[in-house]
């Protein structure tokens, strides 16, 4: 009994030595690194005390001054470019809704020969694998400045960007799905002398399309923010328009803009939460 | 070893539908399809994805891909590097000022607190709004107020972390197992002693593992946003693109997924170290 309680004793003090340890080395190298990332960031406080009140005055300035006996009139005027912020807003959506159904497209193309259950050549195995992590850790952002010089402003470079970055993104997630399958069923498929496609089609579709489905919809939300900001380098959609109201300072453009961005991406969100849960609510086929 | 027409006919008047599925219904099935391909032709026209310009866009693609290789600094490593430093920092601070106001500002979007529910209604709605507004926004409005450099992309990220973080903080607070306070306050334990016994331990690895989440997540965003002007090797790298150094374009792509890798890993250690080696041994 004492026996183990003397045990129990020493384990713990190892345990603590080695956590204070842990902790001192973790903890300096994180001090270090903070000390030498405020001259690298350019960060100091004289700057932060310096620029506050005009941080504080620009968030005030960019709101529209609404008078509670003048309000239809004055949201008149904040958005007096209503219809055309709604259109750009639209665009941006459809923007966003070709790059993912392209991207999707991709994924579908690399992610069966990527796939450790079904790809069958491991030297296209390999390379599937490749362009897939390549697609989705390089930012969309960086396709979109490459593509905007190769296409040429629009929203074409911005599908391509979005659809580029999807691609990775859903291969990756796809090929996980997949991995996870249950094989039995293909075993059966293959018994009765099917090929490679009929396996698909009939063993690996039914049983990871609910999944796919939902994540499809989940990278769409993704990417309608994605697509919101692209144009700040000129791939098309709303951002150009944002981008231009904050370089002229034209102050409450800039909120009435951000606001249609936020209530249209809310809005896709929750329509797509609910056609998510449908999907993975009906996962079980008989 | 099929079966005989005769046998999948009678199957068929058995089960209508499971060995020929009729017409009608497969067109049914076919329409939802249908109707996809549909829509997305009709928004790759209206968004004039023209495939005219797609091919000549794909050939001038081609030709500045060739362009990129091999990658070359081009001589200015040290400047590349410096660039990436600041891209490091902006993300490291941004994460720790983020981490550390999102503690205040999330016990005020908690109500178990015991936070009056107006300020819990207004601090949740401040912080829809900021985590609402992308990175890249806020970066290119403070662009605009605290002028080029790396010191506007860390406002930047700090105040779209904070948003996100106050959010995640007060979710975990409010899921803290109460029995487990019930627990030292029975065996007598003062108040300060719940907390740092009873809550704490709950509350921190949820707060360790997000901000190390943060911390990977504000390397992507830290290596993009100089592409408004809020330094970082994202600066360099749309300064390059636009004076068409395509190798050295490729060589900085390269930096990124380095570092981008590298950070990845380490926060995946950090993970292991401060939140799995912090359970205590077990004795048999």
């Amino acid at each position: 009994m004492s026996d183990a309680a003397a045990r129990l004793e020493v384990a713990l003090r190892t345990h603590r030595a080695q956590l204070r340890q842990g902790n001192l080395l973790i903890g300096g190298a994180f001090l270090l690194a903070f000390a030498a990332a405020l001259p690298v960031g350019g960060f100091s406080l004289a700057r932060l005390i310096e620029g506050w009140p005009e941080i504080l005055s620009y968030l005030g300035a960019i709101l529209p001054e609404i008078r509670h006996d003048h309000v239809v009139e004055d949201v008149g005027k904040w958005y007096w470019g209503f219809w055309r912020y709604l259109r750009l807003m639209v665009d941006t959506v459809l923007m966003a809704y070709a790059g993912t159904m392209i991207g999707l497209v991709g994924a579908l193309l690399l992610v069966f020969p990527a796939s450790n259950l079904l790809g069958r050549s491991r030297v296209l195995r390999f390379a599937c694998r490749r362009m897939l992590e390549f697609s989705r850790s390089v930012p969309e952002l960086v396709f979109a400045l490459i593509f905007v010089v190769a296409f040429g402003v629009g929203p074409l470079a911005g599908v391509l960007a979005i659809a580029l970055h999807s691609a990775g993104a859903l291969g990756k997630l796809f090929a996980e799905a997949s991995d996870n399958l249950d094989t039995r069923p293909l075993d059966g498929i293959t018994a009765t002398g099917a090929g490679w496609f009929g396996v698909i089609r009939i063993g690996v579709l039914p049983q990871v399309l609910p999944n796919w489905a939902s994540y499809t919809l989940f990278r769409f939300e993704i990417n309608i923010r994605s697509a919101a900001v692209l144009g700040f380098v000129g791939a098309g959609g709303i951002g150009q328009e944002l981008y231009t109201s904050i370089r002229s300072f034209a102050y409450t453009d800039v909120s009435a803009v951000l606001l249609v961005i936020v209530a249209a991406v809310t809005l896709v969100d929750l329509a797509s939460q609910a056609l998510r849960r449908r999907f993975l609510d009906e996962d079980v086929i008989g | 070893m099929s079966a005989s027409a005769d046998e999948l006919a009678r199957w068929d008047s058995v089960v209508p539908g499971i060995v020929r599925v009729p017409l009608r219904r497969r067109a049914l099935g076919l329409l939802p399809g249908a109707l996809v391909v549909l829509l997305t032709l009709w928004v790759f026209i209206h968004l004039g994805l023209d495939p005219l310009v797609i091919w000549a866009g794909l050939g001038r693609l081609g030709w500045l891909l060739g362009f990129m290789l091999p990658p070359a600094h081009g001589g200015l490593l040290g400047v590349f590097i410096w660039a990436m430093a600041e891209t490091l920092a902006m993300a490291l601070l941004a994460t720790v000022f983020a981490a550390v106001l999102a503690i205040p500002f999330g016990l005020l979007c908690t109500r178990s607190t015991g936070t009056l529910a107006p300020v819990t209604f207004a601090a949740r709605r401040l912080s829809d709004v900021v985590r609402g507004v992308d990175p890249l926004v806020w970066a290119l409005i403070f662009v605009n107020v605290v002028g080029l450099g790396p010191f506007a992309g860390i406002l930047a990220l700090t105040l779209h972390n904070t948003g996100d973080l106050a959010k995640l903080y007060s979710e975990a607070i409010e899921n803290i197992e109460k029995r487990q306070l019930d627990g030292i306050r029975a065996s007598g334990g003062s108040p300060f002693a719940v907390m740092r016994l009873g809550a704490l331990p709950q509350i921190l690895p949820v707060l360790t593992s997000q901000a190390l989440y943060y911390f990977e997540s504000n390397t992507r965003s830290a290596t993009i946003i100089g592409a408004v002007g809020a330094g970082g090797i994202g600066l360099l790298l749309t300064e390059r693109i636009r004076l068409y150094r395509w190798d050295e374009v490729a060589f900085l792509i390269l930096m990124i997924l380095a570092a981008v890798f590298v950070i990845d890993a380490v926060s995946q250690r950090l993970r292991i170290v401060l939140i799995e080696g912090r359970k205590a041994p077990l004795v048999a």
